[in-house]
């Protein structure tokens, strides 16, 4: 074994003093020193931190961008995503292939460039998008492919393609980033002016009690997605017993057409951390985790230096804000690679260094969550409304909105609309307003929610973004004329077989089938019952998969089933006899008509 | 009234779920006063003489025969049966899947440990069907009614799903003939 390799690794566990809960920032680190983690380099880590081989190498294989094998001095991760495809995300990987003579998964022979897929960046409005070497390259076109391929020959340095910066903090000196934030539509809750600390100063005026009584009042609900009552949720933790607590941010925006959290974490991060301090304070917890999805690694260092000058100027820390007795600290854990890592037993155990397979419930995180303390977990945007909430009063949030779902929602929208962008907007919009606003009347279909959401008919466009009706976690995809709707939902299936986690068979394997009937429908040779077929093992995956992944994931199908049904049933025909016209014996036999050099027998019927 | 009749074929399998129809025993007199039977190795019949009320399928198709006479039974039967594991999901046949053809060939008569073959030729005669390039299970070639499981599947399965399916009737079967561990 290679003593350069020891000694690293040696050092690299120790800094995390040896503790196995933090494995992702030790094999993170050790791969930013080596490059890739190695059979060698999996069994120095497991003896340095006295755990099974299995378990490590368990964790590496696990995520994306974990790599088992050398990889080349760049790494080009292509968005695979919906938004980016319809942007042209085909043709620029297309090119990528010729102009580097590899393909996806493939390494060039000089060892300068790997090229990889990857599910959804969050770049859905400035696709088609990559990300290099943890630098974001957005706006990619079938011209400038050619520059990226020559650049990383030459030098091998992703930032040399970044020529401008976004607007706001992209340009910050820490992030540097040609992403753009495109904030279309200002609101009251999110993105207006803030006094700044006034919501901490607020909160600890309060006792913890009066905080989540006004978080209550407020009626704020989670903007995950599942819209649980937040109030609620942070009652359920405080009361629950532990000597720890623990208040998480789930930063792991990863539905497809989702990019609204990127967007908070570099306009707003001092609203986050304010909320997730408070939230800290009315639970009770003195530790708070930001779970960064791995694609957004370029805000890391802005992020850590926003939680500095937080420290310095006492609103993190001991005795903070001037308060005696309540301390508060926030570290931020990188993600790597995973959408399951989204779902909040899954967000614990990838912070906990283990495999970001969700959990059996109960027991609930409230009661065991990270490190089996009790824990809070919340969506970036809900901590904002948090900090707003306590910074303009429980009523005057509660007014905005409609009586069951309170406040402003941040939308993230992309696809075929002239203004794609985020957008902040009360909730109790109808989606025929929200199309206007985006400019995109002439949908002839929404994908509200991303794919585990639903894809809405122009039928449904008078429905109300709310949670008492069509539900979501921000992200809307537009979907123009021309589009077909059904090779979406099998690229949205495809995105799911690609992030099922692997645990349910269900979901596994359910998800592979409904890709192969979608595949037949999709080739014209389609039959009635392939839609009841398509129903049936829907529903199966949906009631027999144990986490949220699994259970939205034949949404796409499903959903489309229901909103276009006419679309489906054109391209059906009615089967002449029982053979499967999915099998062509032609094709089956052509290797072995190529190998033995002859044509097949002629049987006699 | 003519007895009902009934086919079976031996596709990419080991002849199990056949020896596993024989297992009913002495009740294989009671099966002859209920059925006929037609194109099947039980009677060595090769050619349909008439249409059939069932086929059963033990095997799953690895060469362009398979799919042929798959394809028959579909013509010529009413309801068709994948029986055992090959018929059902491609079986021990299909661990071959995924490995290109020209490596399944070589391993067999070329490079494998027990091969002995001087001349290194792969079987190559004008008769012999041309395999496919991998084992399908019969329902990706062929629309199939029912599947009865199992390694084979017991001869009482065999025997209950039969019975059930003459009469009519709603097919029971106990736990113990269903589960495999």
């Amino acid at each position: 074994m290679s003593d350069n390799l020891k000694v690293g690794i040696k050092n690299i566990c120790r800094e995390y003093g040896r503790d196995r809960s933090r494995l992702m920032d030790i094999l993170e680190a050790v791969q930013g020193q080596f490059g890739w983690i190695s059979s060698e380099a999996i069994d120095l880590t497991a003896r340095e931190l006295s755990m099974p081989r299995a378990e490590v190498e368990g964790v590496v294989s696990f995520y994306a961008f974990l790599h088992q094998q050398p990889t080349g001095k760049a790494i080009i991760r292509m968005c695979d995503g919906v938004s980016c495809n319809m942007n042209g995300g085909h043709n620029v990987a297309d090119l990528f292939k010729k102009e580097l003579g590899i393909s996806f998964g493939q390494t060039t022979s000089d060892g300068k460039i790997t090229l990889e897929h990857t599910s959804c960046l969050g770049m859905c409005d400035q696709g088609p998008a990559a990300i290099i070497n943890g630098t974001v390259i957005t706006h990619i076109s079938t011209d400038t492919v050619k520059e990226i391929v020559h650049t990383l020959r030459e030098t091998a340095d992703p930032r040399k393609l970044v020529k401008t910066f976004g607007a706001g903090q992209n340009a910050d000196r820490l992030i540097q980033s040609m992403v753009t934030n495109n904030i279309r539509k200002h609101g009251p809750v999110i993105f207006s002016v803030m006094e700044p600390f006034l919501a901490l100063k607020n909160a600890l005026a309060m006792n913890p009690a009066e905080v989540i009584r006004d978080i209550k009042t407020a009626r704020l609900r989670g903007r995950g997605g599942a819209g649980f009552p937040t109030g609620m949720k942070w009652d359920f933790t405080r009361e629950a017993e532990g000597q720890r607590r623990f208040v998480l941010c789930n930063a792991d925006e990863g539905e497809p057409g989702t990019f609204k959290d990127r967007v908070l974490l570099t306009e707003c991060p001092h609203m986050v951390f304010e909320g997730m301090t408070i939230a800290g304070y009315a639970i009770g917890a003195e530790e708070g985790i930001v779970y960064l999805r791995g694609e957004y690694q370029y805000l890391k260092n802005y992020l850590e230096n926003v939680l500095a000058e937080r420290r310095e100027a006492g609103l993190l820390g001991k005795n903070l804000a001037g308060k005696a007795g309540f301390h508060f600290t926030i570290r931020i854990q990188m993600g790597a690679g995973a959408y399951v890592c989204g779902e909040e037993t899954a967000l614990i155990n990838s912070c906990e260094g283990l495999r970001g397979e969700p959990r059996d419930r109960p027991p609930f995180r409230a009661q065991q969550g990270y490190l089996g303390a009790p824990t809070v977990i919340n969506n970036v945007e809900t901590f904002c409304c948090v900090t707003r909430i306590l910074e303009k009063g429980a009523p005057w949030f509660a007014q905005i909105g409609s009586q069951a779902s309170s406040g402003t929602k941040l939308f993230s929208v992309s696809g075929d609309c002239n203004r794609p962008g985020i957008y902040e907007l009360p909730y109790g919009i109808t989606l025929k307003d929200l199309l206007v606003e985006v400019g995109g009347e002439d949908a002839i279909g929404v994908q509200v929610g991303g794919p585990s959401g639903q894809c809405v008919s122009p039928a449904g466009f008078n429905r109300i973004i709310c949670y008492e009706d069509l539900a979501t976690g921000g992200s809307i995809i537009v979907f123009g004329p021309g589009r077909n709707i059904i090779e979406i939902a099998g690229q949205f299936l495809d995105f799911f077989i690609e992030e099922s986690c692997g645990w349910c068979v269900p979901c596994r394997v359910g998800n592979v089938l409904l890709k192969e009937r979608v595949n037949k429908i999709l080739a014209g040779k389609g039959e009635p019952e392939d839609l009841a077929y398509l129903e049936e093992l829907g529903k199966t995956v949906k009631t027999m998969s144990r986490c949220g992944l699994g259970q939205t994931s034949p949404n796409p199908v499903l959903t489309t089933l229901q909103n276009f049904r006419g679309v489906y049933e054109k391209g059906l025909k009615k089967p002449l006899d029982k053979m499967q016209r999915t099998f062509d014996l032609d094709s089956a036999l052509q290797e072995a008509v190529r190998i033995q050099g002859r044509q097949p027998v002629h049987f006699q019927d | 009234m003519d007895k009902p009749k009934v086919a079976t074929a031996s596709l990419a399998g080991c002849f199990g779920c056949h020896m596993s129809l024989l297992d009913i025993d002495d009740r294989i007199l009671k099966l002859i006063q209920l059925v006929d039977f037609d194109k099947s190795p039980v009677d060595d019949i090769k050619k349909f003489t008439d249409r059939c009320a069932v086929g059963l399928i033990e095997g799953g198709c690895a060469n362009e025969e398979n799919v042929k006479v798959l394809q028959d039974f579909r013509r010529h039967c009413d309801l068709l049966i994948a029986i055992g594991e090959c018929a059902i999901m491609g079986g021990l046949p299909a661990m071959r899947n995924g490995i290109p053809v020209q490596e399944c060939l070589a391993e067999a008569y070329q490079k494998g440990p027990t091969v002995h073959n001087p001349s290194q030729q792969i079987p190559n005669d004008p008769e012999l069907p041309l395999i496919l390039d991998r084992v399908y299970p019969a329902h990706e070639v062929v629309k199939i009614d029912y599947q009865l499981p199992g390694c084979p599947p017991p001869a009482d399965t065999l025997w209950e799903a039969l019975v059930a399916l003459l009469n009519g009737k709603p097919l029971h079967l106990p736990y113990e003939l269903i589960k495999y561990d």
